[in-house]
């Protein structure tokens, strides 16, 4: 055997004690205890790290052979979660926490992982716009931003002066959409009225000066075109989808409604978590790593990403559309495009981390719009989030990920000193303050809701 | 004698030719003039419809989406090919550090292409009709022989048939959910859904045409069975079966022409991967190609509907007695 056969040899039986000794690190979690997994989403843009974990393979690293599919409506995805035919999916972050307290279809549903920060816009029908744009002062020749909802109370006013109900379109009443839609309204002193479930009313339209329901997003733009909703709050890329087809103009997105509010989370039953908990880790370190990828280098792979889910199998809507907003940007009146660089937020401000805080934002628009019927003390805030909301699963993945050496300590939380609350924030569009810990003392600021 | 038999003959070829010339005129060159002169209509109609989408898909947008469709399906199958040579690869390597690792290939998670949605459609309806049909025969037969069984099913038949797959769907979804537990490996529920929906809806042409078929057998047969004594059984193998044989055919082939219809609309709410789910997936996308893409399924759905009646209209043919009847 000559030297240099030897030395090859010596290298390959390094390599492989190397590959070994990283599998085995690789192997810390375990085997996944279900290998073939089928995932459910919404044509939304904010499926997008789903789509990413897939096509660059971060589930097959995993090794997971996931199969993801597109939905009808969030309740069938709900409903197809809770019955086992999908086991996990892309879901509104009140879904978990509806399904929990029993508002809807009722399950332990939990999440581990927060999809994405932002994301969302509120667009109105043009004839709708023509008469707001009256009540908007102009600042460089362009309306100015952010555009509160006082604009469009006289146009409401004078709608119910004629008698005709102003119909407003929402994607599910548990969803993101109805709250910064209601937040906005009630914000320019517009009560978009109440649910009353303890009544058997759960079409949120109690008292209110308009009369908002539910539409599945993609078909958002069709309605509007329809005439049967005069505006909608909604996910990309159905608002810009709107200014493309000239039907419609966004007025504002929620990163202006509540900067870096928290949105979709990637929720699986409670049943299914206990089941695999080795399956549901390797899940969730895919997704990080996806998320990751998607804010890597200040949004350098957006236009990839964009390519990626623009195919009909995932968004489907025309690339421009989608790119319009995945890469920074927003379009408002057509022409009037502005730099948003943190419309679409994946990884940054730790945006994956699930916050018991933001689990009690939402139960306490819950509460604000009587979908919870009656006032609940302040543990009981925290114990629902503790329930549904599980950064120790979140941590046990990241810290996996660390060791690995796929990321760094630094791209997350301190988990050793977290408390997953997030600092009380001001950063509302009506500048009131939240904090976490104090989910009454929140309710009593509001003039208009239940407290 | 005015004429040779050389021109007789000559003349009778010349009728021949032209007969086999009308005939080729017909069968061939009427269809073509019929499809050319809809495709131009449509041509021109569509250049005028203006949608948010854009315009409406005429016969060009559709060519070139056909032609997209199909180099989607190619390159998914590529995709399908690594795969599972990613998969191989990563066994492999799990095999040499792990001894005790036993690989087991997973099937392709891509998605489904147009090709395979085709697919998943046929099997779906034709499982639906065939549980209608395995309910319907026998259902249809007794209620034909018995007029009084025929009274008392028959408002039930008449209040059920006008019923739309859109109304059964959301019963039967919720039913197939508690009923129906998956194991690993077995069938969908989203098929399961989609093939009880057909079912109940093609159900009831096959069991009036059956029960028509029934009564109408000829007395002179039934008191032949009389007869001969035949037992029950024997009478209806022997002599009620044979005679309604082409009813039955008649209801089958209108059952089968529901069931694809029907399917349809089953697929998009059930979410079934099949053309109805491709449909809603492609309305759903809103993009500048998506209603060209509707109209490929459009056109699918229809080119299949019209091979499956076709193929059930042979059948038909093939078991009737009387091979004179003019069946269109």
């Amino acid at each position: 055997m000559t030297s240099f056969k030897k030395w090859v040899r010596n290298i390959t039986g390094a390599l492989a004690a190397a590959t070994l000794l990283a599998s085995t690190n690789a192997n810390a979690v375990g085997d996944p205890e279900k290998w073939e997994l089928k995932f459910g989403f919404i044509k939304l843009t904010d499926m997008v790290p789903l789509a990413i974990a897939y096509e660059k393979g971060f589930f097959e690293d995993e090794g997971l052979y996931v199969t993801l599919e597109a939905q009808a409506n969030w309740k069938v995805l709900l409903d197809r979660v809770i019955t086992g035919e999908l086991d996990g999916a892309h879901m509104l972050a009140g879904q978990p926490l509806g399904a929990t307290i029993g508002f809807g279809s009722k399950a332990d549903i939990i999440t581990a992982f927060s999809m994405d920060l932002n994301g969302n816009a509120i667009t109105v029908s043009n004839a709708v716009w023509n008469e707001m744009k009256k009540n908007i002062p102009v600042e460089a020749g362009k309306p100015a931003h952010p555009i509160k909802a006082d604009a469009l109370k006289p146009v409401i006013e004078e709608y119910k002066k004629k008698g005709k109900p102003f119909n407003l379109g929402m994607v599910f009443p548990v969803s993101t959409h109805n709250y910064e839609l209601r937040y906005w309204l009630a914000a320019g002193g517009i009560n978009p009225g109440l649910y009353a479930p303890e009544k058997g009313d759960t079409s949120g339209t109690i008292g209110g000066d308009v009369n908002i329901s539910v539409t599945p997003p993609p078909q958002m733009p069709a309605t509007l075109e329809a005439g049967t909703i005069y505006g909608y709050c909604v996910g990309e890329p159905w608002n810009q989808q709107a200014v493309f087809k000239g039907i419609g103009v966004p007025v504002i997105t929620d990163y202006e409604i509540w900067k870096n509010n928290p949105e979709k989370v990637f929720g699986v039953t409670r049943a299914w978590a206990e089941k695999y908990p080795n399956t549901h880790i390797r899940v969730i370190k895919a997704l990080i790593r996806a998320a990751k990828w998607l804010d890597d280098n200040n949004n350098a792979n957006r236009p990839e990403a964009v390519k990626i889910i623009s195919r009909p199998a995932y968004v489907g809507a025309d690339k421009e559309v989608i790119a319009n907003s995945m890469t920074g940007t927003f379009e408002y009146e057509k022409g009037d495009k502005r730099t948003i660089p943190d419309f679409n937020v994946f990884f940054r401000y730790n945006a994956t981390y699930p916050y018991y805080s933001d689990a009690i934002w939402y139960l306490t628009q819950m509460r604000r719009w009587g979908q919870i019927s009656e006032s609940k003390p302040d543990s009981w805030y925290m114990d629902v989030a503790k329930k549904v909301y599980r950064p120790d699963i979140y941590a046990l993945a990241a810290k996996e990920l660390i060791a690995e050496g796929k990321m760094k300590a630094a791209d997350f939380p301190d988990f050793a000193s977290e408390s997953s609350m997030k600092p009380a924030t001001a950063d509302f569009i009506d500048g009131i303050e939240f904090d976490g810990s104090k989910p009454n003392a929140y309710l009593a600021k509001f003039a208009i809701g239940l407290k | 004698m005015a004429y040779s038999v050389q021109t007789r003959l000559i003349a009778l070829r010349e009728i021949k030719v032209s007969a086999i010339a009308l005939s080729i005129l017909r069968m061939v060159a009427l269809p073509a003039i019929g499809i050319g002169i809809f495709v131009l209509i449509w041509h021109l109609a569509a250049a005028s419809i203006q949608t948010s989408l854009g315009q409406f898909p005429g016969p060009a947008e559709v060519k070139k989406q056909i032609d997209n469709l199909y180099v989607e399906h190619k390159e998914e199958k590529q995709r399908e090919t690594a795969f599972y040579q990613r998969q191989e690869i990563r066994n492999a390597e799990r095999q040499k550090t792990d001894p005790d690792f036993k690989p087991v290939i997973r099937p392709y998670t891509g998605k489904p292409t147009f090709v395979s949605q085709i697919f998943t459609s046929l099997n779906t309806v034709f499982t639906g009709f065939f549980l209608a049909a395995v309910v319907a025969i026998p259902l249809g037969i007794a209620i034909g022989l018995s007029a009084s069984l025929y009274s008392a099913v028959n408002p039930v038949i008449q209040i059920f048939k006008p019923v739309s797959p859109l109304a059964w769907l959301p019963l039967v979804t919720m039913v197939v959910s508690a009923v129906y537990v998956t194991t690993d490996g077995s069938l969908p529920k989203s098929y399961v859904t989609s093939a009880i929906t057909v079912m109940l809806c093609c159900i009831w042409p096959t069991v009036i045409n059956t029960a028509v078929g029934v009564t109408s057998v000829s007395n002179d047969l039934v008191n032949v069975s009389r007869v001969l004594r035949l037992s029950w059984m024997q009478h209806v193998r022997k002599i009620v079966l044979p005679a309604a044989v082409p009813m039955i055919f008649t209801g089958l082939r209108l059952s089968l022409s529901t069931a694809w219809m029907v399917l349809i609309a089953a697929e998009m709410l059930a979410q079934n991967p099949g053309l109805g789910k491709f449909v809603w997936d492609e309305f759903q996308n809103g993009s500048s190609d998506s209603l060209g893409r509707i109209m490929v399924a459009v056109l699918a759905i229809g080119f299949i509907g019209f091979l499956l009646d076709r193929l059930m209209l042979t059948l038909q043919r093939y078991v009737s007695w009387d091979k004179n009847a003019i069946t269109r």
